[in-house]
């Protein structure tokens, strides 16, 4: 019982994610002597196969005409079928919503202990600890998780890809689980919010707004800044439940955790909640005009202004210097 | 409709990270003078409740499981109408884990009767482990909804639920009895309870249950996962701040630096 599952949504592609929670795996699996399994579930997609074959010591390809589009209750059952019998010490999932929603209940069901939002996963003797920030991203936690697995979703796109060994390739099986469909939940309908470019999480460069913008009209202008940068537009939750944008813009605790080269917060205040969903960023800068703001505390630099007399001007000099 | 909302007690998530202290030895966070509030998110699983009772008809348990001054978590879901009120005195220990806290929410869910929907904030803003409704689901064998932000009746006694996703929305349906772990959204911010009512809560009836009651043992509070260790993380980013006699020269300063970033990406 020293084996790690990594368990990757097919849909998702061979994204920063995949990548990231397959490297975290792979040095867990190293440092407790064990095999690398990944549970690609979902339509089958080769990239995804062959990017998890080169870390992996076995890869399996869950796909099944149930799957081709999540289902909670469904993918719940595949993926407990699919790692049960590898009975192992870890499984892994990255910090996306369907990934969260499903570790609990895949530890319940693997009679393991879960955790999540884990910056770091370790082994002490029989135990799995994982580190994560609790009270709003105010003080860090070491969790020992009592049973096993260890269930953890991770902040996978924070953590370090695996190093190139030249192991050679994982194999590749493909599994056939008997799934049923549920009577119980059906999926009516899906909406993706329409936004240009890369998903959020993906995103290297993102620009902000807050509470201080006051309202929906703000977003605008910062929309052309975005625009000019090549950036992706954010929001904190302030912004986002005064409905001024969709939920989907939400960065902190509770919504995405971004790691961008750089995340420029304007008018964002900086309570430590939205800190936790920035704080893997490489450089974060802020334009919010009280000097005193929290959000300056993350900064690498920062300019003290209110943002009406800023962004304009700006965007004229990012969208000429590119 | 039988509604149950879980709700949490937990330490003022508002105080200034300044001002937050942790007790390392005892791996909690220092009260000090801070206030103990509703976990956000439980408020907004009551406004859903609340919304979709005062709609559709039906009735709402508060439930709680917590130490005895829990019971002010009650009194104000008493005070924004909820119908009844269920505490699980739990005095043993401050933070029992995920997994025991749903045994104690499944056992008193059990006794409080047939059920069609339980709400359950999407976590805590104390410890976040976000993990309740979904062992709570596995508890009580029934299907869970993550992240919901609205419930409406669907067709032939089936619930309609709208659930936030990474990228935008999808709408389930379901057939209860079910768990759904609600999150914020402009539609279910809490209402603030009337002078009036916040008075008459505490005239109303609050059932408490130990554990015991439950034959739940307080011994497995820990039987899952346990904190091993607290602390306040150091931060070293020293910010630079933009400086220039002008406007123009603080922006055109500002614009300098993120253009390295942007060419060094």
């Amino acid at each position: 019982m020293a084996d790690v599952v990594c368990c990757l949504f097919a849909r998702g592609g061979f994204d920063r994610a995949a990548q990231g929670i397959l490297g975290a795996g792979r040095r867990l699996a190293d440092s407790l002597g064990g095999k690398l399994h990944a549970v690609a579930i979902g339509p089958a997609d080769d990239a995804v196969a062959q990017g998890a074959a080169a870390v992996a010591d076995n890869v399996l390809v869950v796909d099944h005409a149930l799957l081709a589009e999540y289902h909670p209750e469904i993918y719940l059952d595949a993926l407990a079928s699919a790692c049960k019998p590898l009975a192992a010490k870890a499984v892994l999932l990255s910090n996306d919503a369907y990934g969260q929603e499903l570790a609990a209940r895949l530890a319940h069901r693997l009679g393991g202990s879960a955790a999540g939002d884990a910056v770091d996963i370790s082994a002490a003797g029989d135990q799995l600890r994982v580190t994560r920030g609790v009270y709003g991203g105010k003080a860090t936690a070491v969790i020992a998780l009592n049973r096993s697995p260890g269930v953890v979703w991770v902040r996978a796109r924070a953590l370090e890809p695996a190093a190139a060994t030249g192991k050679p390739a994982g194999k590749i099986q493909k599994l056939s689980l008997d799934l049923k469909d549920s009577a119980r939940v059906k999926v009516v309908s899906r909406h993706v919010e329409a936004k240009e470019g890369a998903r959020l999480e993906e995103a290297r460069l993102i620009v902000s707004g807050g509470r201080g913008l006051g309202g929906p009209e703000p977003f605008k202008e910062l929309q052309a800044l975005a625009s000019a940068m090549g950036a992706q537009m954010a929001a904190s939750r302030a912004a986002c439940d005064a409905g001024w944008v969709p939920p989907s813009w939400q960065v902190g605790q509770t919504g995405k955790k971004v790691a961008p080269e750089l995340y420029m917060a304007i008018a964002i205040s900086g309570a430590s909640q939205h800190i936790m969903g920035i704080a893997d960023s490489k450089v974060i800068c802020a334009i919010n005009r009280d000097p005193d703001a929290p959000i300056f505390k993350h900064c690498r630099f920062g300019l003290v202004e209110d943002y009406q007399k800023v962004v304009g001007p700006l965007r004229e000099k990012l969208g000429h210097s590119k | 409709m039988n509604i149950i909302v879980c709700i949490k007690q937990i330490l003022d998530p508002e105080i200034p990270a300044r001002d937050f202290r942790v007790d390392s030895a005892k791996r909690e966070a220092e009260r000090g003078g801070a206030n103990l509030v509703t976990n956000i998110f439980c408020e907004n699983a009551l406004e859903t409740a609340i919304q979709f009772r005062d709609a559709h008809g039906g009735k709402i348990t508060a439930l709680a499981v917590g130490p005895d001054g829990a019971e002010d978590v009650l009194r104000k879901a008493l005070a924004l109408k909820a119908d009844d009120a269920v505490l699980v005195v739990n005095e043993a220990d401050s933070n029992p884990d995920p997994l025991f806290v749903a045994q104690a929410l499944a056992a008193s869910i059990r006794k409080i009767g047939p059920f069609d929907v339980v709400l359950v904030g999407r976590e805590a803003g104390d410890w976040g482990a976000g993990q309740t409704g979904g062992l709570l689901a596995e508890e009580l064998g029934v299907p869970c909804i993550s992240f919901a932000e609205s419930l409406e009746p669907g067709a032939a006694g089936t619930l309609q639920v709208k659930r936030q996703t990474d990228t935008g929305w999808e709408l389930l349906e379901a057939t209860a009895p079910l768990v759904a772990t609600i999150t914020n959204h402009e539609k279910n911010v809490p209402r603030i309870p009337k002078t009036r009512d916040v008075m008459q809560s505490y005239r109303k009836p609050l059932t408490k249950w130990t554990l015991a009651e439950l034959s739940l043992d307080p011994a497995k509070a820990h039987a899952y996962s346990e904190v091993a260790e607290l602390f306040i993380p150091r931060k070293e980013t020293q910010c630079e701040f933009m400086a220039g006699d002008t406007l123009e020269e603080k922006i055109d300063a500002f614009a300098r630096r993120v253009t390295e970033v942007m060419r060094a990406m």
